[in-house]
């Protein structure tokens, strides 16, 4: 069996524009673990969150998708910083494995909830967007929108990181909590301002993913493993790594799905991920020891 | 006041104070509870009991982070730095209240003018500096938040003797801008000819005080190395 060229190259083009919003996903996720030192297990399952918002004010309300969409920032924000208070903060100091209990125990709860609330419906906004071709690929709106507004996302976040005295305490903060408590940051602020900006990127990732993905309760199942998998690969609560990783994973995804099949695509995905464990434990970008 | 960690208690009774303008030392050997006194100060340990008060207020209990909102600047043992940060955001760092944000330009002046070497190294990163770069780094992170008082824990610490004998040449010239300093040092004969008083701290409790021209050198080794 061959494959006509330009089905590759169409696919590795999506793979391009597939890796920017995991790029988002797995940048709030580490952004997060890098300063609280805990993985949000149920993060992508707050992304499905915002995405029925969207969906209810969009199919129900007749919102428009932008309005929609800054609604959906701010579920986010809300939602993150709720995550921390609640459940988060009063375990700050606990074992690892009991944080890890408390946030998977987050996911059933959520995925639980949808399944209550909204049935096991696959929902999706439909919106009638146009496809540009160019050299015999087909580009659709819907994919290139959202990786358009992610790398501006990406971008945006970075210059919070570096620019910003609250964005440079949060980098501070990852690398010596008590230090930037002498400088008279509260630990506990910067906790919750991380939280909400981890929280406003599933917002915006939510947003996006709609574009292109049906919601349903157990929607972060198709994402979470794959959010978690690029944050290892790239080296957790690093950055640079994981942005990398996003697209390297979405890549062999993409192509490997049009070579093969689309669960195949994610076979490989898992593959290279198990393999670059053994090989490069701390992550692609890390020193070899 | 009295202070330690769970059963332990590393500090019984200590009571010393520091007057505007002053530098104090506290000396004592390994263990005698001297970095615990910066951290009760510093509101990183809470005390048992007794009170902390500065400039009219009092700080007991406070947590580290309001501590220096009032004025308390501490370079902790160690230094501890952001070491993945650029010298400069280190410095952008310690200016982090908003008050001492609101006169970063004039402050980052100050320091850079102390320590010209931070300003070669603005864009380097802080941990690929040498141990005595990153002291100053230390302190001049402390000094951009517009301290009353600087509490030095160890500064000489690692540091080859060369370097020594820098840093205190230039903590004297931090003295002479005005701030009132309060340092803790192993380096007793260093430090004797840096400050005005001195306590001689041993196993948690004061054994002796005063001025430090009236000390001599040799019965403060003596009581801090041998103990006798």
């Amino acid at each position: 069996m061959s494959i006509d060229p330009i089905f590759l190259v169409e696919a590795a083009v999506n793979g391009v524009l597939l890796g920017g919003v995991i790029a988002l996903l797995a940048l709030g996720l580490n952004l997060i673990f890098g300063v609280l030192d805990i993985v949000w297990i149920a993060y992508v399952d707050l992304v499905m969150l915002c995405m029925y918002a969207i969906y209810f004010l969009v199919t129900v309300h007749g919102w428009p998708i932008w309005g929609a969409a800054i609604v959906s920032l701010a579920v986010g924000a809300v939602l993150g910083v709720g995550v921390h208070l609640l459940i988060i903060s009063p375990i700050l100091t606990s074992p690892p494995i009991n944080q890890l209990l408390a946030t998977g125990g987050l996911l059933f709860f959520v995925q639980s909830a949808a399944t209550l609330f909204w049935s096991t419906d696959h929902r999706s906004v439909r919106l009638s967007l146009p496809s540009w071709e160019i050299g015999g690929i087909f580009i659709p709106a819907t994919r290139l929108i959202p990786f358009a507004i992610s790398i501006l996302a990406v971008i945006a976040l970075y210059l919070f990181l570096t620019r910003t005295y609250i964005g440079t305490a949060i980098r501070a903060v990852s690398q010596d909590r008590e230090a930037m408590s002498l400088m008279g940051a509260s630990p506990q602020r910067i906790y919750v301002v991380t939280s909400a900006v981890g929280g406003l990127m599933a917002g915006l990732a939510g947003a996006l993913l709609i574009f292109q993905y049906a919601v349903h309760p157990f929607f972060g199942g198709q994402f979470g493993p794959l959010t978690f998998m690029v944050c290892v690969l790239g080296g957790l609560g690093n950055m640079v790594g994981a942005f990398v990783a996003s697209f390297i994973m979405s890549e062999v995804i993409a192509v490997g799905g049009v070579v093969m099949s689309t669960e195949m695509g994610y076979v490989i995905a898992f593959v290279i991920f198990i393999v670059m464990m053994f090989v490069r434990p701390g992550g692609i970008l890390a020193k070899r020891q | 006041m009295t202070a330690g960690y769970g059963q332990f208690t590393a500090l019984w009774d200590v009571s010393l104070r520091v007057d505007s303008g002053e530098a104090v030392a506290v000396v004592g050997p390994n263990g005698a509870g001297k970095t615990t006194l910066l951290r009760v100060i510093s509101g990183l340990i809470a005390p048992r009991a007794g009170a902390l008060t500065f400039d009219g207020a009092t700080l007991t209990g406070l947590p580290a982070h309001q501590v220096v909102a009032h004025g308390i600047a501490h370079v902790p043992e160690g230094r501890r730095l952001f070491p993945m940060l650029t010298v400069a955001d280190n410095l952008k760092m310690g200016a982090f209240l908003p008050g001492a944000r609101a006169r970063f330009t004039e402050s980052l002046e100050r320091v850079y003018t102390l320590f010209p070497v931070l300003a070669e190294r603005r864009a380097q990163r802080a941990g690929s500096m040498s141990g005595g770069e990153q002291q100053m780094l230390a302190i001049g992170r402390a000094l951009m938040s517009r301290p009353k008082i600087i509490l030095l824990d160890e500064p000489s610490m690692g540091l080859a003797p060369v370097m020594v004998f820098r840093l205190f040449d230039l903590i004297r010239r931090v003295r002479e801008e005005g701030y009132t300093i309060l340092v803790v040092e192993q380096n007793v004969r260093q430090v004797l000819k840096l400050v005005d008083r001195a306590y001689l701290l041993e196993v948690g409790r004061i054994r002796m005080e005063g001025r430090a021209a009236e000390l001599s050198e040799q019965d403060f080794v003596r009581k801090a190395y041998m103990g006798v």
